[in-house]
């Protein structure tokens, strides 16, 4: 079945827990038990609601302190799709956990108060959708049962919104407003009959009408070796499969393939998938390639079509977000790893810092903190093989390792 | 003439996730209960290296209070892979005083399995321990990255986590600690049922309805054909149909009532059900955040 991965995002107390409750309360996907312990505990708090919170919210200091900390992931399913709803953190300290859900996601949403409307967060919010491509966007704008239901209110945020949308880079987005109240259930599953001023559709049936080809990123296919299977058995004495996973388009036997960065030419011979071969692997398939000529290929190396190539280089632009604790400065070496190939790579200069308020530009910076978006340029110890994160968003990011801790540290989409 | 292969999202990660366990860590395992997760993951391992053997070993932390069905299973399945199976006994940590066994109506080895499975990691010097873990089966692995650093202690440190974006796993670790890695962590139960189905993949028969003598306690249905779950004089056994919704130590998993005797039938049951899995898990209701706690000492 098809899975759509969404992305949520909202302030605190916007209500994203709620929505994520309601939707699975409404579709039935909460089974009794998990209903019994959101009874019991909303009881024991003296709510006179059910505190939905209690479904995401999965640490016990995510429940002490009553906020999201890191992303959790929840999931149900229809009749036409499975979903995967990352619930993540709204904080401005946790924007780091909130690139971690969203950049996955196909899809996502972008909560609003409709007492406090379009606010700093929410500019956070669309900023980070935009820079990680998300191609569909819901904005649910929130609570409407706390201002009467009213359209007038509902067009002005829309309208606030609106302005938001002409700052961002990304324009090949869809946006889509929906007035809900979670806490209510009117129009995320079910059609509220006290907006009837509303002729679009709820939040499900938006999601449910989604087009598969609509939002994934296709891009050109990019083959990254993972892993190379040798089983000298008898029956495969010299067989000599590349494992990979099919990022963009397709790969079919008899295509001509150029081997990065050796630059080697060859024809797929065999695809593998388990004990069976095929013609043809579609995008995001994990299969096993076999080459038509002995040619020296290993992890971390690239197949891809021999009349379509990426860009080879040392030194490349990227935006970055920092995630870690340690600063990022120039001159600082971190391990770079794009896909699954690992280099070494060189802090070389940080041009400016980019607000995700839309208040622009900060230069003259040498570090970046924890939770800031900048551009940077890298100079690398062996060339990698990727496109701009514009045209495929597999190929054109990356992740930095800090050498001494181990940690993920950063994340970058390659310009 | 060959055809397109369609692609499944959810194998195809899991996939990839396994190939990237071989290829960044020297010494990784594949933790195996005997469950359907793990089978699961089994035929998942032996996709992604085909036509070559699983590249590594599969554990299995026996508790010692196993249903003996899946103990049967475990050792056929191991034959027919031709794969090394290390097996690691909670008895023998008893034994050497490292734990103490509950006593009481409650009392459970599931705990203990920690301090065995830690001990055994120590020991091989495993960097990478796969398991079947799922985010949907309870909230604090919902909160789980796919690549999980855990401390020389065994520790999860939750607040803590590293960053997973888009594909790149980062296995990164210093000697000592290690990576518990769970390949269909964006798996519900009923992708994993019907995958199984799907995939005609054998399981052990107490997943299929079955007489079995049993009782009742605190609303959940016990096994009384053994000895190691507790049972007071006043409750009383009888005989029903049922089946194990999931199976882990003897002592903390009830069954549930079904005539679902067909893998097709347990489909059906599972896709109507308004019990969540863990529902049938004693040891997840001592209080709300049990797994949490048992994770951040180096449980699964």
């Amino acid at each position: 079945m098809e899975v759509l991965k969404i992305a949520t995002a909202g302030s605190v107390d916007d209500g994203k827990s709620t929505l994520i409750g309601r939707l699975l309360y409404d579709t039935k996907s909460l089974t009794d038990d998990k209903l019994e312990a959101i009874e019991k505990t909303s009881k024991q708090k003296g709510y006179d609601y059910l505190d939905f919170s209690l479904v995401t919210d999965g640490l016990v200091a995510e429940r002490e302190q009553g906020i999201t900390i890191d992303v959790a992931h929840i999931y149900f399913s229809t009749h036409t799709k499975s979903y995967i709803i990352a619930d993540t953190p709204g904080h401005v300290e946790y924007t780091r956990n909130m690139v971690t859900g969203a950049s996955t996601s196909q899809a996502a949403i972008i909560l609003i108060d409709a007492r406090k409307g379009v606010i700093e967060q929410t500019h956070r919010h669309f900023f980070i959708n935009n820079l990680l491509r998300i191609k569909d966007v819901i904005v649910a704008i929130n609570k409407m049962d706390l201002v009467d239901f009213s359209e007038e209110r509902y067009q002005e945020i829309k309208t606030d919104f609106e302005e938001l949308m002409g700052k961002r880079d990304y324009q090949d987005q869809k946006i889509t407003f929906i007035p809900v109240s979670a806490l209510k259930g009117d129009n995320v599953v079910n059609r509220s009959d006290r907006m009837t001023w509303y002729k679009g559709q709820t939040l499900l049936e938006h999601f449910e009408g989604l087009d598969r080809a609509d939002i994934y990123n296709v891009g050109t296919p990019r083959f990254p070796v993972q892993y190379v299977i040798r089983p000298k058995t008898e029956e495969f004495h010299d067989f000599r499969g590349f494992a990979g996973k099919v990022y963009g388009g397709e790969l079919s036997v008899g295509d001509e393939v150029v081997v990065l960065p050796s630059m080697t030419r060859s024809r797929i011979k065999d695809i593998y998938f388990y004990d069976k071969k095929y013609q043809t692997a579609t995008r995001r398939s994990s299969v096993t390639i076999t080459l038509e000529d002995e040619i020296n290929v290993s992890r971390g190396d690239m197949l891809v079509k021999a009349n379509d190539l990426p860009k080879v280089e040392k030194e490349f632009t990227a935006t970055v977000s920092w995630m870690d604790s340690r600063e990022l400065s120039v001159g600082n070496k971190y391990v770079l790893q794009h896909g699954v190939n690992k280099v070494l790579a060189k802090v070389e200069n940080i041009h400016h810092k980019i607000k995700p308020d839309y208040s622009g530009i900060e230069k003259g910076i040498s570090a970046l903190a924890m939770n800031d978006i900048a551009q940077v340029t890298f100079r690398l110890n062996k060339p990698i093989f990727y496109d701009t994160f514009k045209e495929h968003r597999t190929n054109g990011s990356f992740i930095l390792i800090d050498n001494q801790s181990n940690s993920t540290a950063g994340v970058g989409f390659i310009e | 003439m060959l055809e397109v292969l369609i692609n499944n999202d959810l194998e195809s990660e899991a996939i990839y996730i396994l190939r990237e366990v071989a290829a960044q860590f020297e010494r990784p395992v594949l933790l195996f209960s005997g469950g359907k997760d793990s089978i699961t993951l089994v035929r998942l391992a032996q996709k992604a290296f085909f036509p070559a053997k699983i590249p590594f070993p599969l554990m299995h932390i026996d508790t010692g209070h196993n249903f003996p069905e899946t103990i049967a299973f475990r050792d056929k399945l191991v034959k027919e892979l031709g794969v090394e199976l290390i097996v690691r006994n909670v008895q023998d940590s008893i034994d050497q005083g490292k734990v103490v066994e509950e006593s009481g109506k409650y009392a459970s080895r599931n705990i203990l399995q920690t301090t065995t499975l830690l001990d055994a990691i120590e020991e091989f010097k495993f960097d990478a321990c796969i398991g079947g873990a799922r985010r949907d089966e309870e909230k604090a692995r919902a909160k789980e990255r796919i690549f999980s650093v855990r401390d020389d202690f065994g520790q999860w440190d939750e607040k803590n986590q590293r960053p997973e974006v888009f594909d790149m796993l980062n296995g990164q670790i210093e000697l000592g600690q290690n990576v518990r890695v769970f390949p269909i962590s964006n798996w519900t139960e009923l992708d994993v049922w019907s995958y199984i189905q799907k995939e005609e993949i054998e399981i052990p028969s107490i997943y299929f309805a079955h007489k079995r003598k049993i009782f009742l306690r605190d609303g959940f249905i016990w096994s009384a054909e053994d000895e190691v779950v507790f049972r007071a004089k006043d409750e009383l056994v009888e005989e029903r149909m049922v089946r194990f919704r999931t199976v882990g130590d003897m002592s903390c998993t009830s069954a549930v009532l079904s005539h679902a005797d067909t893998i097709e039938k347990v489909v059906g049951e599972i896709r109507e059900s308004k019990i969540s899995e863990r529902g049938a898990r004693i040891d997840d209701k001592r209080s709300e955040a049990a797994m949490e706690k048992r994770k951040q000492q180096g449980y699964f």
